[in-house]
């Protein structure tokens, strides 16, 4: 899902770098008045998941790889601010140490995977997990739930912006000169194969971590206790 | 033990583990994901490669491009699981430190 330099037109880079520069704001405003100072290893350790998490190249046999993003987690335990400010910090080293997802394309990288997965994650844990006790099933459905579907909302969000591309930036004859795929096949690929396998990963990774911290630390889920 | 120290630990298994990443697309065939082909493989599956494109994909010069070090492409899978190692390592030392000094700026003091 780390789009490189090159699919995206200077168009869209430059909107999503203005649309993420005020969510970056105000997530830093947020945090600022409700991160604790006990919280804060959490926060590097969330951080350092994510972006491990993320080299986990799951194969599709004979096809394409991707991975989880494990995002949802951080938002649950932390609220989707602090997993915004703590993805897109995982994003941007991959992007500027590794080349792992385009610089021109930070704004939007950060869009799909620090912005739009935790806080759809997020609000969907939230809901499932209504007035659910802390220690109970329904905790790790709702984080298994939330897990697959944003990251698949994520995914769609990543087709869209690829599938545009062709309409926004040709040349005369016709030839894409960025993204050379069309909504169509962009939204297919990226929705279909995150359905079928990588949402799954994220899923039972987000559920498993959270069962985990059922037993060894209650603490961290009761958002009362925070 | 802490819970933290416990998650440290969680992550220096993941660390370890990091090269089934690698592992597992090459055992099953796997290429690259969707959308982060090179200019070679998208030439192969578009038919041609788009001009904007070729401009902007050598854009940037990453320090270890693909978590591999330079020069060790065809070194094969060992030698690449060691860079993948060694990149995990750098990648969170250097995350780790930049959220420390941002939760440092901005967390509340007292509690």
């Amino acid at each position: 899902m780390h789009i490189p330099d090159g699919y995206l037109g200077p168009t869209t880079c430059g909107i999503f770098y203005a649309v993420m520069l005020p969510i970056w704001a105000v997530a830093s405003k947020i945090v600022k008045s409700t991160l604790k100072v006990k919280q804060v290893p959490l926060l590097a350790i969330g951080a350092a998941f994510s972006f491990v998490i993320m080299m986990f190249n799951v194969p599709i046999p004979g096809g394409t790889t991707g991975h989880a993003v494990g995002g949802v987690l951080v938002a649950i335990l932390l609220g989707p601010w602090a997993a915004c400010i703590a993805i897109t910090v995982a994003l941007v080293i991959q992007a500027l140490l590794f080349g792992d997802g385009g610089i021109t394309a930070i704004g939007a990288n950060c869009f799909n995977m620090a912005f739009v997965l935790p806080f759809v994650g997020y609000y969907l844990y939230k809901i499932i997990s209504y007035q659910a006790p802390v220690g109970s099933n329904r905790r790790v459905i709702a984080a298994g739930i939330a897990g697959y579907v944003a990251l698949n909302i994520a995914a769609l969000f990543t087709g869209i912006e690829f599938g545009l591309q062709p309409i926004l930036h040709h040349t005369a004859g016709g030839q894409a000169l960025y993204c050379p795929y069309g909504l169509k096949i962009a939204v297919l690929a990226m929705a279909g194969e995150h359905l079928l396998v990588f949402g799954w990963v994220e899923a039972i990774v987000t559920a498993l971590v959270i069962k985990y911290l059922q037993k060894q630390a209650p603490e961290l889920l009761d958002e009362g206790g925070r | 033990m802490k819970i933290t120290t416990k998650l440290w630990i969680g992550l220096g298994v993941l660390i370890i583990l990091s090269p089934l990443g690698l592992f597992l697309p090459e055992h099953f065939k796997a290429g690259s994901a969707w959308g982060e082909w090179g200019i070679d493989e998208i030439k192969q599956l578009a038919g041609y490669v788009p001009q904007g494109l070729k401009q902007l994909s050598g854009l940037w010069n990453a320090p270890i491009p693909d978590y591999a070090f330079r020069g060790w492409e065809e070194k094969g899978l060992p030698h690449l699981s060691f860079a993948y190692i060694m990149s995990a390592l750098v990648g969170i030392g250097v995350v780790v430190l930049i959220v420390l000094i941002i939760g440092k700026i901005l967390s509340k003091k007292g509690d």
